[in-house]
């Protein structure tokens, strides 16, 4: 009887933080693509670290760890950093990468010194905040869960209403402003979709590899398709997959984070998308050169013959007169 | 007050500069409806940015801008556009008929999906270009020639009243060019006014009937035949224009 109760009461946790980590990975996945495509990839990289002291500041602010003040401390933080980015490029020399690095180090510094400033204030309730910087999906409960499927379920509307505008601006942003789209709302519309793909992911994956969660499933689902409405569902596939696999591999034993173990699936769907892929893949494109080759070959030593052969009958030719 | 011929376009006093640089310096062109008009210009005169200027995408430091007596905000129905075509990743995942019909995404409004008409007239833009045996490929797939025509087909969906293209002979072979020229003369015929951003001297007397020359400043812009001289010439390029011969 205990024993019963004891694999149900494994099972919900375990389900409750896989379907956590299904969710923010497909979500992740899915509007990580417009961070690929635009060639933002750093861009989240760079949220992902700053949201660290968003974290701690809303923490220190109320006291409470409830998901959602948390998320909004981070998205806020992300944010201001993302304007950092842009307003540092804006008044400085200093180029986008630089500044980039620069926001992004200072942040997580920033984080950093905020954490374990908190620890050390013997606050019981303080305790698990750490576990945003690597991730542990299995502090995932059911309000975590919730919050993420509600945030995350609104992003992905967003996403679906605005769908042609979107795709339009990440392609042509010069012909969508010349049509009349608000270009300038539209990007922060999308920066914001980015930015609660981060947020949402945190506490699973962790500030450190949250932006590898946006970058990776996207460059896999390329691999596959040339539609960009196939690219996202894709990504948002392998993001949940890898989720739910690195969710139970990490569970599987004590001691191992989650984020690096989802990290580790979706890059080996990335190696195996780069390695196998029709039409974009290593080994198609090596057969698909070889194939040409060994045809061409063919075609010069035939045309080789041809030639030869004419020059005999020319020979003939011009014997006869 | 005197009557006034209409203007297609009517850019008055325009000056854009970027930071302390000055890249368009006061600046006026008259283009009357139905002409075929080439700007003209060296490396950094310009060109691009009157473009831009025109359609609203950079913001001027002073002047202004009217379509058809009004300010673009108002009539950008009636402007087709044709940036440069190194402006966009053609690895983007998409293709043809897709970008294709990107141009009516203006005519559809917010949220609106394209559907079975918009699809059809993106087909027959295709067809006009000669690109309807690629209608599914993915355009980083395409020459560069066919990726012009592809941007080209898409302005053609607009069906503008007024075109604007950047460099739409960028990279494409000698064939396409005159595909293109005389797509862009049949425009001319059906009254649209096109207004092209070209690099090539030797084919401005061919393809064109009226020409800006443009370094900065505007140096000067009429009728081909009038204003396409050696003397404008050689102030819109400096000495380096010596190879080409007095007409």
């Amino acid at each position: 009887m205990l024993d019963f109760f004891f694999l149900t009461r494994f099972d919900y946790t375990l389900m409750v933080v896989s379907i956590g980590a299904a969710l923010l990975g497909a979500i992740s996945g899915a509007l990580g693509t417009y961070a690929v495509l635009r060639r933002q990839s750093l861009l989240g990289d760079t949220i992902s670290h700053a949201a660290l002291p968003g974290i701690a500041i809303a923490f220190m602010l109320t006291g409470s760890k409830t998901p959602l003040i948390l998320v909004l401390g981070a998205a806020i933080a992300g944010w201001i950093a993302t304007l950092f980015v842009v307003g540092i490029v804006r008044l400085t020399r200093i180029k986008y990468d630089s500044a980039l690095g620069i926001v992004l180090s200072t942040f997580f510094g920033f984080g950093l010194v905020l954490l374990s400033w908190i620890q050390h204030q013997g606050n019981a309730n303080q305790a698990g905040l750490d576990t945003f910087i690597f991730g542990q999906a299995a502090t995932l409960l059911q309000r975590d869960v919730l919050t993420i499927g509600i945030l995350g379920g609104l992003a992905l509307l967003i996403t679906s209403i605005l769908w042609k505008e979107l795709k339009l601006l990440v392609f042509d942003e010069g012909f969508a402003a010349s049509i009349g789209l608000p270009t300038r709302l539209l990007d922060i519309v999308l920066t914001s979709l980015l930015v609660i793909a981060i947020v949402i992911g945190l506490q699973a994956v962790g500030a450190v590899l949250m932006s590898a969660m946006l970058v990776a499933p996207a460059v896999a689902a390329r691999q596959w398709t040339n539609r960009l409405n196939l690219m996202v569902i894709l990504a948002g596939c392998f993001g949940a997959f890898s989720g739910v696999v690195g969710t139970f591999i990490s569970s599987s034993a004590t001691a191992i984070p989650t984020g690096p173990t989802i990290i580790l699936c979706v890059t080996f769907m990335v190696v195996f998308s780069m390695a196998l892929a029709p039409n974009r893949g290593l080994l198609w494109n090596s057969i698909k050169q070889s194939r040409n080759r060994h045809s061409l070959k063919l075609a010069t030593s035939s045309l080789v013959k041809s030639t030869s052969v004419n020059n005999r009958i020319e020979e003939n030719d011009n014997r006869k007169y | 007050m005197q009557i006034q011929e209409t203007k297609a376009i009517q850019v008055t006093d325009l000056t854009v500069a970027y930071r302390e640089t000055p890249v368009l310096w006061d600046i006026d062109l008259d283009v009357p409806p139905g002409v075929l008009l080439s700007i003209v210009g060296p490396n950094g005169a310009g060109k691009t940015t009157l473009i831009k200027a025109i359609l609203g995408l950079v913001r001027p430091a002073a002047g202004n801008v009217l379509i058809y007596n009004k300010p673009y905000a108002v009539q950008r129905k009636i402007v087709g556009y044709v940036p440069q075509r190194g402006s966009v990743d053609w690895d983007f995942p998409t293709n043809v008929l897709d970008v294709v019909m990107m141009g009516r995404y203006g005519a559809l409004g917010w949220v609106r999906r394209p559907g079975k008409q918009d699809r059809e007239l993106a087909m027959h833009a295709i067809e006009k270009v000669g690109m309807e045996k690629y209608t599914t490929r993915q355009i980083s797939q395409l020459s560069g020639g066919q990726q012009q025509r592809v941007f080209i087909a898409r302005a053609l969906v607009q069906d503008a009243t007024i075109y604007l293209m950047d460099e739409p002979f960028q990279g494409v072979d000698a064939t396409t060019e005159r595909a293109i020229i005389a797509l862009l003369q049949e425009l001319r015929e059906n009254g649209k006014t096109v207004v092209v951003v070209h690099h090539d001297l030797q084919t401005v007397t061919d393809y064109f009937d009226w020409v800006m020359l443009l370094n900065i400043r505007r140096i000067a812009s009429g009728p081909v035949e009038d204003t396409f001289t050696a003397d404008n010439l050689r102030e819109t390029y400096g000495g380096r224009i010596a190879f080409i011969k007095n007409k």
